[in-house]
């Protein structure tokens, strides 16, 4: 007999709604934090590299690519961050109810604006300037 | 003929056959990375500005160089694991596989190293 291949992860037949767009969120928004950490660790070594160098990293940072990209980051992190803490709430073995799992969903959405509204007129507005 | 009964073998393997260190080390990252990076926002947001000599004299705080440099390598392992993930569940030749899961590793590793060190340079070396 011949043995049917077996099923590979992600095994997509699944139909689409909220729950499976918010988990491949959080794996998006992860892929977008890890090169967003790249960013931080050059910010970091371009302080370690003295005046000179960290001025160049101001001038790029300013940019209005890399600008876009910091605000993406933002916005990824503060989903990551939110639905991450839902994860976590599930590990602990709560909210596992579909009618909570679907209240949550809605919270972690609006928390994710916010978020991102609020650490970004700060950066934006509180004290003048990005970096 | 291993004298371990299939229970005994399979007691702390999931259904992926490895144990779950991955699983916890994936929470555990999580956990810290939620107080170490609402730490890093509300210190970084809180001083006046973000100019060379601001941004110098918060990192060579000890209160910020420790938190600093446990988010970076806490970052850098949540990361490692999370893209190992994608990388298992999405590349499925076996050559590429490992070529990229090393890949993962060996730059996570460097990375953070490079990181760390350029705090313990501002931290302890004077740039400033």
């Amino acid at each position: 007999m011949l043995e049917r291949p077996r099923p590979l992860s992600p095994f997509l037949h699944y139909r689409w709604q909220y729950t499976n767009t918010l988990s491949i969120a959080h794996r998006v928004t992860g892929i977008i934090l890890s090169l967003g950490f790249l960013l931080l660790v050059y910010w970091v070594i371009a302080i370690a590299g003295g005046p000179a160098a960290y001025a160049r990293a101001e001038i790029l940072f300013a940019r209005p690519l890399v600008e876009g990209l910091l605000a993406l980051a933002l916005v990824a992190f503060a989903y990551h961050f939110c639905n991450g803490i839902r994860h976590l709430v599930w590990d602990a073995g709560f909210g596992l109810e579909r009618r909570e799992a679907r209240r949550s969903a809605w919270l972690v959405v609006l928390a994710t604006i916010l978020l991102s509204v609020i650490v970004g007129s700060i950066v934006l507005f509180g004290r003048g300037g990005v970096s | 003929m291993s004298l371990n009964g299939a229970v005994g073998r399979g007691s702390d393997k999931g259904s992926a056959k490895h144990g779950v260190d991955h699983w916890w080390a994936q929470r555990a990252t999580a956990v810290a990375l939620v107080l170490l990076s609402v730490w890093f926002v509300v210190s970084l947001l809180s001083i006046p500005t973000i100019n060379f000599a601001a941004v110098t004299a918060w990192m060579s705080r000890g209160w910020n160089t420790v938190p600093l440099v446990a988010l970076i390598l806490v970052a850098a392992q949540h990361s490692y694991l999370g893209l190992r993930v994608v990388v298992e569940d999405y590349v499925h030749d076996p050559g590429r596989r490992i070529a990229l899961l090393l890949l993962l590793r060996f730059a996570h590793t460097l990375i953070a190293a490079a990181a760390v060190i350029a705090v313990f340079e501002v931290a302890f070396g004077g740039v400033a």
